[in-house]
């Protein structure tokens, strides 16, 4: 500790050598959380369309995800460790299971809030049931679910760095050993790399859900 | 039913909607036709199933029992959506689609009947200057349009594929009352034009007189009172419901029904510039009147006093007054009356363009109502 006190409280010429390292975790952090956004999504479609299809079956579909979505991050890896190891499985399990709650929630509230009137109309111009759902209620939903998807991938962005406890981890690595050799400077690293990440997520796709809805845009600014 | 079988573009036999969960039929055996070309106004309180009635024509509500027949053909003998393709549709919360372009909203239907671009973009085009709607709003969304102007694009997108019949549900009853006066009007010169076979449901009697050549009044439960013409409905009310829908001012209603183009107007004091100062004293003499009209060829030029015309050689050496209230010949005698009262001398003077065609008083219009 003595040691660790008369050191700078970063040391920049350890970034500088470790730069190579900075951006292997860079790229493990994205996969992690581009795997688990996607298998999330997937998930979450397929279980909304579900929903959508059986009413009933929404409040039991939520209430699971919620429940998985309450349990803390480092219970859900230390209850699966014994069945699928240290594994990239293991983190991505655990993950995608909390992503679900969010998505799900919002594509079905955006498929939700499409106006009645305008699926009345549709329907008494002739659009089948499949072509109302692609061509209508799909693209009215997008700017909701998106929104979702902002909010799990946030999410999940700083999951990520627990990860690191079963030997997966992204920046969540450096966080971890750095804890354990009582390394601010990496600490740092981890912790600041991991926000800037999960900002530039959130921004990209904040312009991903302004692009998918021009209408939105021009009536913002029409008022 | 005065539309013969073999004319009838709608047909329903003894239809009958009863919902789930319900004792009572929101419609019970219903039996109605609409002629071809012919515009129907269905009309009644709220639970008289007039909607239901609507939207059982293009299947959006299934019948529980009973036959629709649209254009000779058995509604349910094709997929609904087929038979709806074939059948406009507009609803008062109009429906259009948020996130397609204005253009794009009006081509929906033609889109659906797989219509080649160029057709498609001229048809759009063709149908924006029917309403009366600018080129320039083709490219926006509907949320930068006002509700008038989304109100236009609903029917403009309704008959973009030119369906034999048009179904309107509370058209014009979202916007304010100006602007619905206005697309009542626009719309029925529109149909004067195209003819369409057209039920449109109102819960407003006065909009379903004035749009309707036959108002079908109904009654709770989808009951038919009367079905009639709106001045035989107003003249000769089926009962005590019809006459107790109709208000106690049916006679000022009948007003509005009757248009100044279609009596024969009197002419009142009138000369021409030409005419010799005694011509119009004469006139005057006439119909015990103090002043006189104005004419130079079919053109009304205003009124003179009869102490003005003296020492003059020709009326047009006296300079007229303008007359201030004047009529429109198209416009109703409701709307005639109330030019009247508003002027001084209780004399509307009827115009078709600039061209003078009638003198009206209040003793003419009492005269008309009997």
């Amino acid at each position: 500790m003595i040691f660790a006190q008369t050191q700078p409280f970063i040391r920049w010429d350890w970034i500088v050598d470790h730069l190579d390292e900075i951006w292997e975790r860079t790229v493990e952090h994205s996969v992690l959380t581009g795997f688990a956004v996607v298998i999330g999504l997937v998930v979450s479609t397929a279980l909304s369309m579900i929903a959508l299809r059986f009413r009933r079956t929404y409040g039991p579909i939520t209430w699971t995800a919620g429940i998985l979505y309450t349990i803390p991050s480092i219970a859900l890896f230390a209850f699966l460790v014994p069945f699928t190891g240290l594994s990239l499985l293991t983190a991505e399990i655990g993950l995608v299971s909390y992503t679900l709650l969010i998505l799900i929630r919002n594509i079905v509230a955006g498929i939700d809030g499409v106006p009645a009137a305008v699926i009345e109309s549709a329907r008494g111009m002739g659009y089948t049931d499949r072509r109302l759902f692609w061509r209508v209620q799909v693209p009215l939903a997008l700017p909701v679910i998106v929104a979702g998807v902002r909010i799990a991938a946030v999410t999940v962005v700083g999951l990520v760095t627990v990860t690191s406890l079963i030997g997966q981890g992204g920046y969540g690595a450096f966080i971890l050993r750095g804890l354990r050799r009582t390394f601010a400077t990496e600490i740092l690293v981890g912790t600041v790399m991991s926000v800037v990440f999960a900002v530039l997520i959130d921004l990209v796709l904040l312009w991903l859900q302004r692009r998918l809805a021009p209408w939105q845009r021009r009536q913002a600014r029409a008022s | 039913m005065t539309a013969g079988s073999a004319d009838a573009m709608i047909r329903l036999v003894d239809v009958t909607k009863t919902y789930p969960g319900s004792e009572r039929p929101a419609v019970g055996g219903l039996s109605l036709e609409v002629g071809r070309g012919e515009f129907v106004t269905l009309v009644g309180p709220s639970g008289c199933g007039k909607t239901t009635i609507l939207k059982m024509i293009n299947r959006i509500i299934e019948p529980t029992s009973g036959e629709i027949w649209v254009g000779g053909v058995e509604a349910t003998e094709q997929p609904a959506h087929e038979l709806r393709r074939s059948i406009g549709y507009v609803i008062q919360q109009i429906g259009l689609f948020p996130h397609r372009t204005i253009g794009q909203n009006i081509a929906t239907v033609p889109e659906l009947l797989g219509w080649d671009k160029q057709r498609m973009r001229a048809r759009v085009e063709e149908m924006a200057e029917l309403v009366g709607l600018d080129r320039s709003y083709l490219d926006r969304y509907p949320s930068e349009l006002s509700g008038g102007q989304q109100q236009r694009v609903g029917v403009a997108r309704a008959l973009a594929a030119d369906p034999p019949v048009l179904l309107m549900d509370e058209p014009f009853g979202a916007v304010d009352p100006i602007v619905r006066s206005r697309l009542q009007t626009e719309f029925l010169a529109l149909q004067a034009e195209l003819k369409k076979t057209v039920v449109f449901v109102t819960h407003d009697i006065d909009e379903a007189i004035r749009m309707g050549d036959r108002v079908a009044l109904l009654n709770i439960g989808g009951v038919l009172e009367q079905f009639d013409t709106p001045d035989r409905i107003l003249s000769h009310p089926a009962n005590d419901f019809v006459a107790g829908f109709l208000g106690d001012d049916r006679g000022i209603k009948r007003l509005s029904l009757i248009r100044l183009d279609s009596l024969e107007l009197p002419q009142g004091p009138v000369v021409d510039v030409s005419d010799d100062p005694a011509v119009a004293n004469r006139a005057m003499d006439e119909n015990e009147w103090d002043w006189v009209a104005v004419l130079d060829g079919k053109r009304l030029l205003g009124w003179v006093w009869r102490h003005e015309l003296e020492g003059v050689e020709r009326v047009g050496d006296a300079e007229p007054h303008p007359f201030r209230v004047t009529v429109d010949c198209r416009a109703s005698l409701r709307e005639a009356l109330d030019a009247i009262v508003n002027t001084r001398n209780n004399v509307g003077v009827v115009l078709s363009g600039d061209e003078y065609r009638g003198m009206l008083t209040v003793d003419f219009l009492t005269r008309e109502l009997h």
